[in-house]
């Protein structure tokens, strides 16, 4: 179950940034050479569409609707835990085709290049290998070409667990952080998987933060 | 013989100017047994409001603000007035107002030309598009955001040989102006 996964108790001070106290749940701003270069894609376009995994927040929904693009905003992680969080083991119940099946249609049921760009966040590594590719595929269907996709990975191989946190748009290079709770991710992904993952697309780019965070953006 | 003279004087002001409420009443209280006028009642009341226990299929047109604490399946417009759904509100419909505040639960696409509030705890599965949107930390929101710039903002002002025109174009984009600055907050 993923309650079962997700932990309350103070976090590994190994997966935090230095300046981070273990078990804060105060938001950390922090810059973000992913998000920068996302923002680039889309700088001096207007009336783009963005669909955006961190759930309903202000700060984001103000940010990208300010530049004058449309935001599709949904919470990935919520629809994750309602699709395998409930009977039996949450990794295995993501193996069950009705579960899948209703995790995509909730989150990626949209038509073909719909939007000119993604915020996934740190959502993909939470997901077994069956179902971790059948979403990037849909990720590469209802995106458009030249679109870019922004993703996350906890890139520490040895952590049992992984913070996940809220992300929050600060400006266009700053993101603020905010602590939900620990995760066991799925699996552990180096550059050669991400690429391998995203094989279908043009490009694939990493930036490896000081506190152990893969930002990966994929160019449709 | 004074008495008919002022008579004369007065009735031209009475249509200007109708009896206030209550004197109708008097005059009317010995003539029928009928409850008070309707409008009466109309003054008395507060705003428009749908109980929890009250379940509407169909479609809602209100031309005054309305609150909404039952269930409605169908569709809801107050073009120029504000819709609240109350916390124990369930809405499947399509929603069409000035102003709409969302404490219950909404499935259902929402058009607010000025501006939509989605409190702590609500629900809202649909696409929005409004001028103005403040979402609450708790809220629960899947769907589309479209900001709507009135067209008054988009169209370039017409050119200075016409001062009136000029004027009127840019008193009107001031306005979406400052609203868009207030969303990015």
């Amino acid at each position: 179950m993923l309650k079962d996964l997700l932990r309350s108790e103070p976090s590994s001070p190994s997966l935090h940034s230095p300046p981070r106290k273990p078990g804060s749940t105060q938001p950390l701003n922090r810059a973000s050479n992913g998000l920068d270069q996302f923002f680039s894609s889309l700088q001096d376009q207007e009336s783009l569409s963005i669909l955006d995994f961190s759930g309903a927040s202000q700060a984001n929904i103000s940010f990208i609707t300010s530049m004058g693009h449309r935001i599709y905003s949904n919470d990935a992680l919520r629809t994750l835990e309602e699709a395998f969080g409930s009977g039996g083991d949450f990794i295995a119940n993501q193996s069950d085709p009705e579960r899948s099946a209703l995790f995509l249609r909730e989150n990626l049921e949209f038509e073909d290049r719909t939007f000119d760009g993604a915020l996934i966040w740190d959502t993909l590594q939470f997901l077994a290998p069956p179902l971790l590719q059948d979403t990037v595929d849909r990720l590469y269907r209802i995106l458009r070409p030249q679109s870019s996709l922004l993703a996350f990975f906890h890139a520490e191989e040895k952590a049992e667990t992984a913070p996940l946190y809220s992300y929050r748009i600060v400006d266009s290079k700053i993101m603020s952080l905010t602590p939900r709770n620990q995760v066991r991710p799925v699996q552990y992904f180096n550059n050669r998987s991400l690429e391998k993952l995203f094989q279908k697309f043009h490009s694939v780019k990493f930036f490896l933060t000081r506190d152990h965070l893969r930002e990966v953006i994929v160019r449709r | 013989m004074w008495n008919k003279r002022k008579e004369e004087e007065y009735p031209p002001k009475s249509p200007a100017t109708p009896p206030a409420p209550t004197s109708q009443i008097k005059e009317n209280a010995p003539m029928s047994t009928n409850p008070a006028p309707s409008h009466h009642v109309t003054e008395s009341r507060g705003p428009a409001s749908i109980g929890k226990s009250v379940m509407i299929k169909g479609q809602i047109f209100s031309r005054e603000d309305l609150t909404i604490d039952g269930e409605i399946d169908g569709s809801v417009e107050l073009h120029e007035h504000r819709l609240t759904v109350g916390p124990n509100g369930k809405l499947q419909a399509g929603v069409k107002a000035r102003e709409v505040v969302v404490l219950g639960t909404i499935h259902g696409n929402v058009e607010a030309s000025d501006k939509i509030d989605i409190r702590k705890d609500a629900k809202l599965v649909g696409d929005i598009k409004t001028a103005r949107i403040v979402i609450e930390d708790g809220a629960y929101f899947k769907g589309s955001i479209d900001i709507a710039r009135p067209e008054a903002a988009r169209t370039p002002a017409p050119p200075q040989s016409k001062p009136q025109a000029t004027n009127a174009a840019s008193t009107h984009a001031a306005t979406p102006a400052t609203a868009a600055a207030g969303d990015s907050r």
